[in-house]
């Protein structure tokens, strides 16, 4: 009974690229046009499937050979729908900000696929993988380092253009880079100056700006907010809210901020040591998470509130996120895990809805790659 | 200076000096023509076995209060223009360099953000710990090293006698911060001011820090100045809460009070401007505008251009910070608000 269940988890567990809606596109028009159809609100409009980046640790020097690899993303897999907001929460050296870089094709994954439509982006090339870059646009976290110091604002937002012209025409370019100024709340006649005049805040917003410029589809921000005080923090999450309301974006949220993922997010996937831990609901990770390691990264969050605070329960762990290069073997976080036994040790835990929820009509009943899933509310005070 | 002898935090109930208490200082940073001012007239203390945590934003003055309390203020350009330091009835800030570099390490001693950069990469953290007894007590090396096996213990470093010589890039974040908070602790100061020990840390690991940090202060009863820009991390560990803005304290208040019932229109901005984890909330309030520049502080109150309940007063006299009382006048321990309004702000 074991031996059957536990394959049944396999085949439900391991999303193969049966469930994508793959469009053969024999050639590149075909492609291009199967990029600039419309998706459905609620349609998924992204598909991962086992996505995997290893980046290879080499030694010697004239003679260099691979002695090992970091597994920065080992096999996540996740849909994301036209018009939602899905979370992405892990603490450093998990591999969020890699499964960015992936999902925007500027690194190549060792494996894996990553469906735009049907499409699968890291096969594309050449014209239709131009048009999959237009719909796709990233949000950096580092709103000092990632404008050019050396442009004015004008051109920082402008520069999109000059790669995909048929967005705006050269004449036009002025009026529309003055448009988005006043759509994140800039006034348009700042076109002329430059990143060090402005604060922090307005900085992001200048991100935002260019990150818009092309209409995309799909916006990721990597740590969009981190590096702003509360305050402003404020402002721009409004802000991109107003937004994907405004343009019907679809964003994927990379944050270590558990609270504001909460506040932004439809769906929250939790990523532990390149692995997706858990996903769901923003309601079901929040107030019903069952992998420990959730449990543990809710606990562990503050709360401003000292009262909410005292009722609650803290999980402590113990020791350190373990090197990607030698991940433990069986679950990744059996080593920091208080419920760890040897199966965990020998079988990696599928992310699939746990067996003991399955069919039950609880909000428990979402993925969650542990073997001995149990709900329970670490957020709110007993 | 009126607001001196009201500021409810700095009176001590029993009537004994504080550990530490800051008297109207003032800081600016003067750069060829133009003047910052970073610090505009700060009032409070700490007491033995206390936490005071000063809340703020980046620019509110609040890591340099703490400088000029260590005496490590960049100067020039940095000058205290004005103001009293006290510690332990002392007043420091008349002592001669001589003097205040025997205070440093020995009676207080602070933890920076940054463990990497605070570290020296090319020296082993044993031997780093081991220098702050063989400069203040005169250990010899070997007996510096065994000191510093003992600290690394007691921050619950595993496998201390076989770490000691590591560099500090072969540690964790983690591990580097607990380092920091034993070369901290290494001579058992009275005062640590922590300067956002956990901002660079992964929220279980800042877990673990904060905890080690609390238990430590237990221990030891120091008075620990927590300086930080994290609503969260302060609930979890301060007894009182110093907010400041544009280089003012704005509200004073313990804990639990300030979370309930705010008397000032900045903290309940911030209060509101957090989402929630245990609360799917709607839109975020966000207080609208931008901190000040300090080299163009507004008249009045620094807060009026941000403040929706502004009126002609706030653009011209600059609130002092005032006990908070209930409706009924019945006193409200420690608690003080610098709003000419804070009245309407607190009871609604």
């Amino acid at each position: 009974m074991a031996e059957l269940s536990k394959k049944d988890e396999q085949t439900e567990a391991t999303p193969n690229v049966s469930d994508v809606d793959v469009v053969a596109a024999q050639t590149e028009s075909e492609a291009v046009a199967a990029i600039e159809a419309p998706v459905e609100q609620g349609e998924p409009i992204l598909q991962v499937r086992n996505l995997v980046k290893h980046f290879p640790l080499t030694q010697g020097i004239i003679f260099k050979r691979q002695v090992g690899a970091v597994r920065a993303v080992d096999g996540i897999s996740f849909d994301l729908h036209q018009g939602e907001t899905l979370g992405i929460v892990g603490e450093s050296g998990c591999g969020k900000s890699t499964v960015a870089k992936l999902l925007m094709n500027l690194e190549q994954a060792t494996s894996g696929e990553v469906f735009y439509k049907g499409q699968d982006i890291t096969r594309l090339s050449g014209r239709a993988l131009k048009a999959v870059r237009r719909n796709i646009q990233m949000v950096f976290q580092d709103p000092y380092t990632s404008l050019n110091p050396r442009m004015t604002v004008g051109d920082i937002i402008g520069e999109p253009y000059d790669i995909h012209p048929e967005v705006a025409p050269k004449g036009d370019r002025r009026r529309k880079v003055q448009e988005l100024l006043d759509v994140v709340g800039l006034n348009p006649e700042y076109i002329n100056r430059y990143p060090h005049q402005f604060s922090g805040g307005q900085r992001q917003r200048i991100g935002i700006a260019r990150g818009l410029a092309l209409n995309p589809e799909i916006i990721i921000c990597d740590e969009p907010v981190s590096a702003l005080d509360v305050s402003v923090q404020a402002q721009v999450i409004n802000l991109m809210e107003k937004l994907q309301d405004e343009f019907n974006l679809s964003y994927i949220f990379i944050a270590h901020d558990l609270s504001i993922v909460r506040h932004i997010s439809d769906r929250v996937g939790v990523m532990y040591l390149g692995k997706m831990a858990e996903i769901g609901t923003d309601e079901q990770i929040y107030d019903h998470p069952t992998h420990p390691y959730t449990q543990a990264l809710l606990s562990a969050v503050p709360v401003p509130d000292p009262e909410a605070r005292e009722g609650r329960e803290r999980i402590i762990l113990t020791g350190d996120v373990p090197s990607p290069a030698n991940p433990p073997s069986g679950c990744r976080f059996r080593t920091r895990c208080w419920k760890a036994q040897d199966k965990c040790a020998e079988e990696v835990p599928l992310l699939a809805v746990p067996e003991r929820f399955k069919g039950a009509d609880s909000p428990a009943a979402h993925e969650s790659a542990c073997h001995f899933a149990e709900e329970k509310d670490v957020v709110h005070a007993a | 200076m009126t607001s001196l002898e009201m500021a409810p935090s700095n009176a001590e109930p029993d009537g004994a000096a504080p550990l530490l208490e800051v008297r109207d200082l003032h800081v600016e940073f003067k750069v060829r023509d133009s003047v910052t001012k970073a610090v505009n007239g700060v009032n409070y203390s700490v007491s033995a076995g206390e936490t005071l945590a000063v809340l703020g934003e980046s620019g509110s003055g609040k890591s340099v209060t703490a400088q000029a309390i260590m005496g490590i203020l960049d100067s020039p350009p940095g000058r205290i223009s004005k103001g009293e330091i006290f510690f332990q009835g002392q007043d420091i800030l008349s002592l001669p360099e001589s003097e205040r570099r025997k205070l440093r390490g020995a009676k207080m001693a602070m933890i920076f953000q940054d463990a990497l950069s605070s570290l020296n990469p090319v020296l082993s953290v044993g031997y780093q710990l081991g220098e702050m007894f063989r400069a203040h007590q005169g250990l010899s090396r070997k007996d510096a090293k065994a000191k510093a096996i003992e600290l690394m213990d007691r921050v619950r470093i595993p496998a201390a006698k076989e770490r000691v010589g590591d560099y500090p890039h072969q540690f964790s974040g983690g591990m580097r911060q607990r380092i920091m908070i034993a070369m901290a602790l290494a001579l058992e100061p009275d005062l640590i001011i922590a300067d956002e020990p956990t901002t660079a840390l992964d929220v279980t690991v800042q877990a673990q820090v904060m905890d080690l940090l609390a238990e430590l202060q237990r221990e030891y009863n120091m008075g620990l100045i927590l300086i930080t820009h994290d609503l969260g991390v302060v609930a979890d560990v301060a007894d009182k809460i110093a907010v400041m803005y544009a280089g003012r304290i704005v509200e004073t208040a313990p804990i639990h009070e300030l979370y309930k019932r705010p008397a000032h229109p900045y903290t309940r901005g911030l209060l509101d401007s957090i989402p929630r984890l245990d609360q799917k909330g709607h839109e975020l309030y966000a207080i609208k505008g931008l901190p000040p520049n300090l080299q163009q502080i507004p008249p009045g109150c620094a807060f009026n251009p941000r403040c929706n309940k502004a009126q002609d007063i706030c653009r011209t006299d600059v609130p002092p910070l005032v006990p908070v009382t209930e409706r009924d006048g019945a006193e409200l321990v420690g608690r003080g608000s610098a709003c000419h309004f804070w009245k309407e702000t607190i009871h609604g």
